[in-house]
């Protein structure tokens, strides 16, 4: 499955897509990057008169790339279904830096285990100058349910 | 396999996840995993990882669907060793 097919099975659509481009994808690793649009509506509250981009929304960004993004990869053979369906289920992640509206970032991911159809991973945030961001681990459940 | 012995290798195993406390004191052969212990389905994954690990044994997706409580655990587990 190649990385532009990959994005087209994500269960998430604007305003909740937080990948833009997949840079590499195999079956251990992944590693994919989106902008931050300066228009997004929680700058405006987040915080009062100092957009910064909620961690929340970063550690979304680190999930979409490296759980559903190589969750699908790893299920490519036995997908029929046009998207399957994830939760993530538990995130350890520690932050270290800002990240300001209209900022590029690149999130890393490494398989730590997919078993059971639950897969848990390390994963890394950086910024446009390779900076890390955040990091820790995140784990979701994926379920094709075309095959339950 | 010594019943009361697995029992307490599995309380170890499943202390990390299981919400309930209560359940988990006292954990018996009928005791359901997300039922009674309140672990869900994801940490459910990491207690059957931690028994292959604990036993060495490797246990197969249709096996892993019946691990829903004490007993089928240790049924699975008691075949897989049988199988060494």
């Amino acid at each position: 499955m190649t990385k532009e097919k990959v994005l087209l099975h994500l269960p998430y659509a604007p305003p909740f897509l937080f990948v833009d481009a997949l840079e590499y994808i195999d079956e251990e690793r992944v590693t994919g990057t989106y902008i931050f649009k300066p228009d997004l509506p929680c700058y405006e509250g987040h915080f009062k008169g100092q957009p910064v981009t909620p961690g929340v929304l970063l550690t979304e960004v680190m999930a979409q790339v490296g759980l559903a993004c190589l969750g699908i990869y790893l299920l490519r053979d036995s997908i029929q279904q046009q998207v399957p369906s994830v939760a993530m289920t538990s995130t350890q992640i520690d932050f270290y830096r800002p990240v300001s509206p209209g900022e590029k970032v690149t999130a890393t991911a490494e398989k730590i285990y997919f078993r059971f159809n639950k897969l848990k991973c390390r994963v890394a945030l950086y910024n446009a100058a390779g900076e890390l961001v955040c990091d820790g681990i995140l784990a979701g459940m994926i379920i094709n349910r075309s095959n339950e | 396999m010594d019943k009361v012995a697995f029992i307490e290798q599995l309380r170890e195993i499943v202390k990390p996840y299981a919400k309930n406390q209560a359940a988990l004191a006292n954990i018996n052969a009928s005791t359901d995993f997300i039922n009674d212990l309140k672990i869900n389905s994801a940490n459910l994954v990491d207690v059957v990882l931690d028994v292959e690990e604990k036993y060495d044994i490797v246990i197969q997706n249709e096996e892993m669907e019946r691990m829903l409580n004490v007993q089928a655990a240790m049924d699975i587990v008691e075949a897989k060793l049988s199988e060494k």
